[in-house]
């Protein structure tokens, strides 16, 4: 069979895959992209899974390796009743942003799926992950998995030594400030290389070992401290601390006074692997629309030139046309804007512009307009931006015209939505604004942030939540929410309410009016 | 060339430990959903998988989020079709706006999911206070024992069969004219005859011939080997479960008005407990539902725990129903009998001695196991723990426990105390087979 479609020049014929067929046609469509799409690629390892090992892949959050906690227990038999009861359909691919970028292909796919997963997977995403900006600067893609392994291994080693209780505790207060776990604005450090952690970890097990009670009994000596204490303006302390914070998680790992080492390690972990996946939160839109774009350009190209059979090519249409699907907002089936469609029709606007520009686009975009270039047009645009940025710059009013976007205001206090704009000429700029404030997930997430500590007093925690727009926190939730820090910090914790405008504070809870 | 790697062979369940840390969470909740089901189930059913729904308390992941009905915001949608800036398009419902806006996924909070045999077992003896021995023994399925079966071409040198290799052998090496010792023998014996004789052209000619035969036949034993590793036969063993007998269960349930909610959930684990234990010991197993009040009829399991009917109580009617059942569907030398009889211990006053006449002269005889729990209020428990004061039916059964070993009484409030009453049953597993 190989010899007969090798003969022909089809890549594969039938169904059927193997290994040959699928280096093969790695091979060629990695060929095809570095000459007319210049795309630049980690290399790649492909591995072989069944469906049950994909859901496992899915319950602890993609990655192969992941240390154990019975949140993902929860997430696995969610997706695995979706899964039995054909809810959902599983991926047919799993993509890992590392060096080798590793691929995951279902074992039940057909040679044509594995040729479009190949192209999407092993090329698309993987150019995104390699030159992406944030991917660059954010993530560490050649230690990711070694940290993992660590993190692992650790955390197991935190089980045997203190219960597996103990450590659930601190991981469960660790996942509820995830969110609060990121450095928004400024880089974090780069991933430690192996021997580093282990050098910390020796020193903290030393910290553990030399440890002695004795000290504690020392009579503090008097006068000395208390002036300290009176010439320590809260601005001083501020300083001390760094404060304002953003990261709860960092700011607590760093200053919470009853933490022990292992604990402070746990929550490191827990904020790193939040870090490693803040890119890819942001680049949604970009992410799955450069690896949709990329895989059907280049399963078309490969078409054209002979490369795959008639047959094999509906398969792959039909498979993309569902990955694609968009609903309207009143059709059943509407659960928000799809981003591999939103993606996908995105970059293949650009590619229309550069190339066969109208008078409206040539005044909306001068300079990418009829240039002609469209590959380092996209090239460029995957490079250097995220969703918010990508759509707020490139969505055009031909775009929006083809969806039909409108804006909803939506005022909680009114019993009725508003329509404020629609695709015309005064609602374009209006439409882009929203929809790409609503990919902006510095804006779209409660911003809570450390302001206060006085460490030398009541130790009393005062955070701030910056409420914008009057949106507020959830009751529950943040009560349950504030339980965990407060865990993690020992003492009072009081969460305020600040409008962002007005700097007035609208509400304040605190610990000791939730109890517990 | 991307590097390619197999992993369809790498172990299954990988997240299993998570699930187990999961339900070890969600314990508390996942125990009361199963004490439900097994209330409203059939006796049958309790140990097969049961459908759980998602414990949301202890399970949740709280974080920071938005209130949906604060604040102001804006959604952008596609597929306009009619709408123009300035419209208003009323708020759909009550639930704090969620209809059209986006974002509104399906909870992960409320989705149901299969427990296993095992998890639902492992809950329900928690609440026994089974000890672990027995849980192991409950849990088990069916024992096997290796039993011999023929002989198989394949197997582990220890279970090679000789005879049976030697037999094959021989034919083999008839079949295929193997040359006997004693044939090399009387041509040795020969060769060394003729050498010994002076030398002659005929003695010559025959030694030459007789060493030429000796050789070949020395060749062919070679070739043709003594045992062969197509003759060799092993023992082949079957592993067949260890043959069971029969029994049924009687299921006596006083069903007056006096017996409540509270009273047919502890009768009901006690049968279920029961029906566990045979089930595990028996290939079949019956069950009898005999409900009585003044009279006592068979009844199907839905009559017998959701129906009730009013009357008096005699319990001796129950017993002699029993009796003609036994007398006239399970023969006690084809059918292990056991019994559980559940009640408030209200009988009609002079019925008590007919009941002991029936148990006494008839029914024990046949019966493997006879237990009887007394359901008593929780605040009695104290009073009535260790007295063998009681009601009419506790005191009458107290001189049956008495003669009869097989016999067992307890009295419950609550469903740790039905364990006890089966210990017996459970610790002198050997004794009480029937057919050991």
């Amino acid at each position: 069979m190989a010899n007969q479609a090798s003969k022909s020049g089809l890549l594969f014929s039938g169904s059927d895959w193997d290994f040959k067929t699928l280096s093969r046609a790695y091979e060629a469509i990695e060929a095809i992209a570095v000459e007319e799409l210049h795309l630049d690629v980690y290399p790649v390892q492909m591995e072989i899974i069944s469906s049950e090992q994909m859901l496992d892949a899915y319950s602890s959050v993609g990655m192969p390796l992941m240390y154990r906690h019975w949140s993902f227990g929860k997430h696995f038999l969610y997706q695995e009743l979706l899964y039995r009861k054909a809810g959902r359909g599983l991926a047919y691919e799993l993509v890992i942003n590392s060096n080798p970028c590793i691929v995951y292909l279902m074992e039940e796919n057909t040679m044509a799926l594995q040729a479009l997963v190949t192209a999407h997977a092993a090329l698309g995403h993987n150019h995104f992950f390699k030159n992406n900006h944030l991917f660059q600067q954010w993530t560490d893609a050649g230690a990711i998995l070694s940290y993992l392994d660590f993190a692992k291994g650790y955390i197991a080693h935190c089980e045997e030594r203190h219960g597996v209780t103990a450590v659930e505790a601190i991981l469960d207060a660790a996942h509820a400030l995830m969110e609060q776990g990121v450095f928004r604005y400024h880089r974090p450090p780069k991933l430690s290389s192996e021997k580093q952690r282990d050098g910390v970890r020796e020193r903290l097990e030393y910290e553990e070992r030399s440890y002695n009670d004795l000290w504690r009994t020392l009579p503090p000596s008097k006068g000395e401290n208390k002036a300290g204490v009176e010439n320590l303006g809260m601005a001083e302390r501020k300083k001390t601390l760094n404060l304002p914070e953003e990261n709860l998680l960092y700011f607590l790992e760093k200053n919470s006074l009853i933490l022990e080492p292992w604990q402070r390690e746990i929550i490191r972990i827990v904020r790193i692997i939040a870090q490693y996946f803040y890119p890819q939160r942001q680049t949604q839109v970009m992410n799955e629309g450069c690896a949709t774009f990329v895989h059907y350009t280049l399963m078309n190209m490969l078409f054209d030139r002979g490369r795959i059979s008639e047959g094999a090519m509906l398969e792959i249409l039909r498979n993309h046309s569902n990955v694609i699907f968009q609903p309207a907002f009143d059709d059943p089936r509407f659960s928000g804007i799809n981003p591999y469609a939103l993606g996908l029709d995105m970059m293949q606007d650009i590619q229309r512009i550069s190339t066969e520009p109208t008078a409206e686009d040539r005044d909306w975009f001068p300079d990418i307009a009829g240039n002609g270039d469209w590959r380092e047009t996209l090239l460029d645009a995957w490079r250097n931006h995220r969703d918010e940025s990508f759509i707020r710059q490139y969505l055009s009013p031909a775009l929006i015209r083809k969806w039909r976007f409108f804006v909803l205001a939506d005022t909680a206090s009114e019993p009725h939505y508003e329509v404020q704009s629609i695709h015309n000429e005064r609602g374009y700029e209006k439409i882009r604004a929203a929809l790409a404030h609503s990919y902006d997930i510095g804006a779209s997430r409660p911003d809570i942030q450390v302001v206060d500590v006085d460490l030398l007093g009541d130790r009393h925690l005062r955070l701030h939540h910056n409420v914008k727009d009057g949106i507020m926190l959830e009751d529950s939730s943040r009560d349950a929410t504030l339980r965990h820090v407060r865990s993690l910090w020992g003492y009072e914790v009081s969460l305020a309410a600040v409008d962002a405008q007005s700097g007035a504070t609208i509400h304040e809870r605190s610990t000791s009016q939730i109890g517990g | 060339m991307p590097i390619f790697i197999d992993r369809r062979l790498n172990p299954k369940d990988k997240s299993l430990g998570n699930r187990q840390r999961f339900l070890r969470r969600a314990r508390e909740e996942l125990k009361r959903s199963i004490r439900d089901q097994i209330r409203t189930g059939r006796i049958a059913d309790v140990d097969s998988e049961h459908i759980v729904s998602m414990p949301a308390r202890g399970t949740d992941e709280p974080r920071f989020n938005d209130a949906r009905d604060s604040g102001r915001r804006q959604h952008v949608l596609p597929g306009n079709r009619h709408f123009a800036p300035g419209d208003r398009i009323p708020r759909p419902g009550q639930g704090g706006g969620a209809g059209s806006s986006p974002g509104t996924t399906i909870s992960e909070d409320d989705f149901r999911f299969v427990l296993s045999r095992e998890e639902v077992l492992d809950l329900f003896f928690e609440d026994l206070e089974l000890p672990d021995m027995v849980k192991l023994n409950l849990k088990e399925i069916v024992a096997f024992k290796p039993r011999r079966a023929g002989f198989a071409a394949t197997g582990s040198p220890t279970n090679i069969n000789v005879g049976r290799t030697m037999r094959n052998s021989h034919g083999r090496r008839i079949a295929l004219r193997r040359p006997k010792q004693e044939e090399l023998d009387a041509i040795s014996k020969e060769l060394a005859t003729l050498e010994a004789e002076p030398p002659s052209a005929a003695a010559r000619q025959r030694i030459t011939a007789l060493q030429e035969e000796l050789e070949w036949l020395e060749r062919r034993r070679r070739r043709i080997a003594f045992v062969d590793p197509v003759d060799i036969r092993f023992n082949r063993f079957d592993h067949r479960p260890v043959p069971n007998a029969n029994a049924v269960m009687f299921c006596l349930m006083d069903v007056s008005g006096s017996m409540g909610e509270r009273e047919k959930d502890l009768a009901k684990r006690f049968f279920v407990l029961l029906h566990l234990f045979l089930k595990r010991r028996y290939d079949r197993t019956e069950i009898v539902f005999i409900r009585h009040t003044h009279e006592a009829h068979e009844v199907d399991e839905e009559t017998f725990f959701y129906h009730t009917q009013s009357g008096g109580t005699v319990v001796s009617t129950a017993l002699e129903e029993m009796h003609r059942i036994i007398e006239e569907r399970y023969p006690s030398n084809e059918w292990n009998i056991y019994a559980a009889q559940a009640s408030d211990g209200d009988n009609f006053a002079t019925d008590s001695e007919r009941c002991i006449a029936l148990l006494d002269g008839q029914i024990m005889r046949l019966c493997q196991y006879f237990a009887y729990v007394e359901i008593i209020d929780e605040r009695e428990s104290h009073i009535f723990g260790t007295t063998d004061n009681g009601t009419s039916l506790w005191r009458a059964y107290s001189v049956v426990n008495q003669k009869w070993p097989n016999f067992q009484m307890s009295r419950i409030a609550n469903a740790a105390d039905i364990y006890p009453v089966f210990r017996q049953l459970f610790a002198r597993q050997p004794a009480l087979q029937k057919s050991a």
